[in-house]
């Protein structure tokens, strides 16, 4: 009798003939049923999320229309808001950190891929991921105590004594700014660009490299004109990973970016991102129009990051076999 | 599996009684940073006397006490602006029974500066202070400084305006004297808990202004005065009213709030700022606690009652050792008596 | 050798060597940051941090007590939340799901994994913390769970379908069921990838300060129960790091040693644990 109790996937009597009391007594209905609750919830919540973002910036929405995305005024008196101070602050240190981030992440990741032995690239890419683990708030910390005056003192004089010329590096040095901001963020997201690049590197098959080196070429030319190539799609998969985190970070943002909603051409300026000014003025924000732009700007962040994950997981699939674990990345 | 689950649920338990004394009133409330360092000292002391009573005060600014008394997420709010009509309607609509002020002590907002080589005290007029936050005057030996202090001498160096990133009584106050003194600050930016400010770096609370202030040659900010006393920041005297350049000290903190004194409205909303007064301090101003009239629990209700009374009888004797001015005894009676409208 | 060869040799020698340096560099952060953190927070810490409750403002001494107790209800709160739904969920999604339904819950967990933690602030704000007006542990621990739940939903799924189907089919053939399967053969099997996943997340979340800062607020005594608000280590760095008295200073580095140091150490954990377990795909 167990045996008729067997509900091999599939393989059930018709399914229409059991009543709904007989298929719960089926302890695998039952789990089906409990298991696709808990599944849903992650969907219902998701759904939930976006539509209380859309029906808390409704204000804004009706009265400033797209318009919000491209005015730089942010005038709590007389209650005009305008969302491009913090897009520009957003986008300038994120591009910043990639700059600094991407070299620095790619080299590493060809390190821990091509030339290092096993163990040695295991233990390193250990404590990459160590690196990863550590939270924002600590990041920005070590920005305050370390990097801020470091910045004030040395870095900002310097740049400016050397490419001072350049609208980027003019104005005073106030040790806060979009440099800063941008340079705590590149530390942030290394960890992911060589994580998931060293993983991507490791999957090329070996045939690729030793055909380069059958040919003749060096070992950096067989790495840099053959197996990087191969995996470039998913490189670029992990950089746009790396740059919709960089867009999400507040803590240590907030922390060294000076909070100032301006637009400015030097790095050297303080400026604000979108999700600095939601941490700093959210809870305070007097007056419904104020704290639904607020909410107005955690829906484009949303959307913008949405948008480059989308880019990322798409870029990363197309090079990578399924159960390597790269979609978790 | 089953014992980690277990262990989980216990924590869960444990956690609801973790903390608990017996039966204590808890009450939240949120606000200024301008008054913190005296709030918290009143609530760890009332609490020592009281120890059923504990009173949790998050210094957020006295934009998010405004706002959070304001949806009831908490259970007073602090604030050294006082509520406008609008925000006062807006609590009226959605309560049912108005928000009242209670004014605690008197402070006064100093013009902090971190100058390289000058430790001496320097005089600003208004003129200056508005010039240097309009971003018109960008360096220390421009001459609108200079010249209200012929003795000393001034580096070219950049001024770097701090203000607050945050929604602040303490930006209320100061751009409420600015809006007083300089026609231009009035039409262009105005005065609020949170300006569109025309230039400087924004700093989170009293204690970050203060911080940044610090840190940063050149700089120039606003802070409550006990801030920039306990951080040894230079800050400089203002011309007041009457012409004479005054330091904020307690004496003319009081002698700021006396003329108010004599007519303090119903709901004790009243600017002291630009005060007349042969030597008040212009740039003062009480902060309030904002009540709600009307408490759904009664326990919470007497605690803070009961607190309230302390705070403005033996509770006042703290101020001054932390450099808040007293309230003067005529507001101190009027604010007992109003207190039974807390219902 | 012609001169051509000789300096692609040394263009090659020279390169590889860059990577090493950017390995070096990438790596020495971390060490860099847990000395600073050893070195500043290493002498604040002593046994006042981890029994006092925080001074008032201005006067030195104090401690942390409520924001560890407070951090660690939130976690253990968040654990309780997002874990069975993330676990779950995962189960389902590897043993009973057709595939149109397996794309939209992965799809959104892949959308909730990327919301910005201040975005899920906002939201617990929303639903939890104005409509009962209070502040509380429970939205806090709300905001962590949300974020516990993509990264444990998506391992659960992979370590269950890790499993080999022998083992599975081994088990039907005996006369289990479904249901009978999963609990007393695959789950156990894929129990190590599911517990490091499970640590991770936890470590991760221990970390969050900016959904906390709205919904758990903060407290300067302790917090009884679940619905008041509470202090925590992240948020008390934040608050103390950004003021102006050394002695909070001083404070904000022992906390930030605290924190990081458990952090590390339940990375470290789980990763063992993964690694002495089979070979099974790492997350």
């Amino acid at each position: 009798m167990a045996v008729t109790a067997t509900t091999v996937h599939g393989a059930s009597p018709k399914a229409g003939s059991r009543t709904f009391l007989a298929k719960l007594r089926d302890g695998d209905e039952v789990a089906r049923l409990i298991t696709f609750l808990f599944a849903m919830f992650v969907v219902l919540i998701v759904v939930f999320l976006v539509f209380e973002l859309w029906r808390q910036s409704a204000l804004p929405r009706h009265k400033f229309g797209l318009a919000f995305l491209v005015s730089s005024v942010w005038d709590p008196v007389f209650d005009r808001f305008g969302a491009l101070p913090f897009i520009y602050g957003t986008l300038v240190t994120s591009a910043l950190a990639l700059f600094l981030a991407v070299p620095l992440g790619i080299g590493s990741a060809i390190f821990l891929a091509e030339l290092a032995p096993p163990r040695v690239s295991d233990m390193l890419q250990f404590l990459i991921e160590l690196l990863a683990a550590v939270p924002s708030v600590i990041y920005g910390m070590l920005g305050i105590f370390i990097l801020v005056p470091l910045m004030r003192q040395y870095i900002a004089p310097a740049l400016k004594a050397t490419l001072g010329f350049l609208p980027l590096f003019q104005g005073p040095a106030y040790g806060v700014g979009l440099l800063t901001a941008g340079i705590v963020l590149a530390t942030m997201i290394v960890p992911y660009i060589i994580s998931v690049s060293r993983e991507i590197l490791l999957s090329v098959p070996r045939d690729q490299r030793e055909a380069a080196l059958a040919l003749g070429a060096t070992r950096w030319e067989s790495t840099w004109k053959v197996v990087v190539p191969y995996a470039r799609a998913g490189i670029l998969g992990s950089v746009f990973l790396a740059l919709a985190r960089a867009l999400g970070e507040t803590m240590a943002v907030t922390m060294v970016i000076g909070s100032t909603p301006v637009i400015s051409s030097s790095l050297l300026s303080p400026g604000d991102s979108i999700a600095s000014v939601i941490a700093s003025q959210f809870t305070e924000a007097t007056g419904d129009l104020y704290l639904q732009s607020l909410v107005e700007l955690g829906l484009v962040l949303f959307l913008l990051t949405f948008i480059l994950n989308g880019f990322a997981r798409l870029l990363i699939v197309l090079t990578s076999q399924r159960g390597s674990g790269l979609e978790n990345a | 599996m089953k014992r980690i689950g277990m262990f989980l649920a216990l924590v869960v338990l444990g956690g609801g009684v973790l903390g608990a004394a017996d039966n204590p009133v808890l009450i939240n409330g949120a606000g200024a940073t301008f008054p913190y360092p005296i709030y918290s000292k009143w609530f760890d002391e009332y609490h020592k006397k009281f120890a059923h009573a504990q009173i949790n005060y998050q210094s957020v600014g006295s934009g998010a006490g405004i706002r959070q008394i304001t949806e009831g997420t908490v259970d007073f709010g602090a604030s050294d602006g006082p509520m406008s009509d609008e925000q006062l309607k807006a609590y009226l609509d959605k309560h049912n029974s108005p928000i009242l002020h209670f004014p605690t002590v008197l402070g006064a907002v100093v013009p902090t500066y971190n100058i390289s080589g000058v430790k001496a005290s320097l005089n600003f007029t208004p003129e200056a202070l508005a010039g240097i936050f309009l971003g018109k005057v960008t360096k220390w030996n421009d001459p609108l400084i200079g010249s209200a202090n012929p003795g000393i001498s001034l580096p070219s160096e950049d001024i770097v305006v701090i203000h607050r990133s945050d929604g602040s009584g303490t930006t209320y106050i100061w751009t409420d004297y600015l809006s007083k003194v300089s026609e231009e600050w009035k039409t262009r930016v105005g005065k609020g808990t949170s300006v569109n400010w025309p230039a400087g770096l924004g700093g989170k609370g009293n204690e970050g202004v203060a911080a940044l202030v610090k840190q940063t040659p050149g700089a120039v900010g606003y802070v409550e005065l006990i801030y920039a006393a306990s951080n040894n920041i230079s800050y400089g005297a203002v011309k007041n009213a009457a012409g004479v350049f005054v330091k904020a000290d307690l004496a003319s903190v009081s002698e700021a709030a006396a003329g108010a004194a004599k007519d303090m409205p119903e709901d004790f909303r009243v600017s002291v700022t630009n005060a007349p007064g042969k030597r008040a301090y212009p740039i003062s101003s009480f902060t309030w606690m904002l009540i709600p009239s009307k408490f759904d629990d009664a326990a919470k209700r007497d605690a803070i009652k009961g607190f309230m009374k302390w705070a403005l009888t033996d509770g006042q004797s703290y101020a001054e050792a932390l450099s808040y001015a007293k309230l003067p005894k005529s507001v101190v009676d009027k604010e007992l008596k109003a207190l039974a409208k807390v219902q | 050798m012609s001169t051509r060869v000789r300096w692609r040799k040394v263009v090659s020698h020279l390169m590889l060597a860059m990577t090493g340096v950017c390995a070096l560099i990438s790596v020495s952060v971390l060490f860099f940051i847990l000395g600073y953190l050893a070195f500043h927070g290493g002498s604040a810490i002593h046994w006042e941090f981890f029994t006092k409750l925080p001074a008032p403002v201005g006067e030195t001494g104090g401690g942390m007590a409520n924001a560890i107790v407070g951090s660690a209800k939130l976690l253990a709160l968040a654990s309780l939340i997002g874990v069975p739904i993330g676990f779950f969920g995962g189960v389902y999604l590897a043993e009973f799901s057709g595939s149109r339904t397996a794309f939209v819950v992965r799809y959104s967990a892949d959308l909730l994994n990327g919301v910005p933690s201040i975005v899920i602030g906002i939201f617990a704000y929303t639903i939890l913390v104005l409509p009962f007006r209070h502040y509380s542990t429970l939205a806090g621990s709300f905001a962590l769970a949300l974020l516990m739940i993509p990264t444990t939903l998506r391992s659960t799924e992979d370590f269950l379908r890790s499993v080999p189907r022998s083992l599975r089919e081994g088990a039907m053939a005996l006369g289990a069921s479904r249901w009978k399967t999963i609990i007393s053969v695959v789950a156990p099997a894929a129990y190590r990838g599911i517990l490091t996943a499970i640590l991770l997340a936890l470590a991760r979340v221990a970390g969050e300060t900016a959904p906390l800062l709205f919904t758990a607020l903060g407290n300067r005594f302790w917090s009884p129960g679940w619905n008041q608000p509470t202090a925590s280590l992240p948020v008390m760095i934040y608050q103390y790091a950004l003021a102006p008295y050394e002695d909070w200073h001083e404070q904000a580095w022992a906390a930030g040693l605290v924190l990081l140091g458990l952090i590390l150490v339940v990375n470290v954990i789980a990763r063992g644990v993964l690694a002495r377990g089979m070979a099974v795909p790492r997350s």
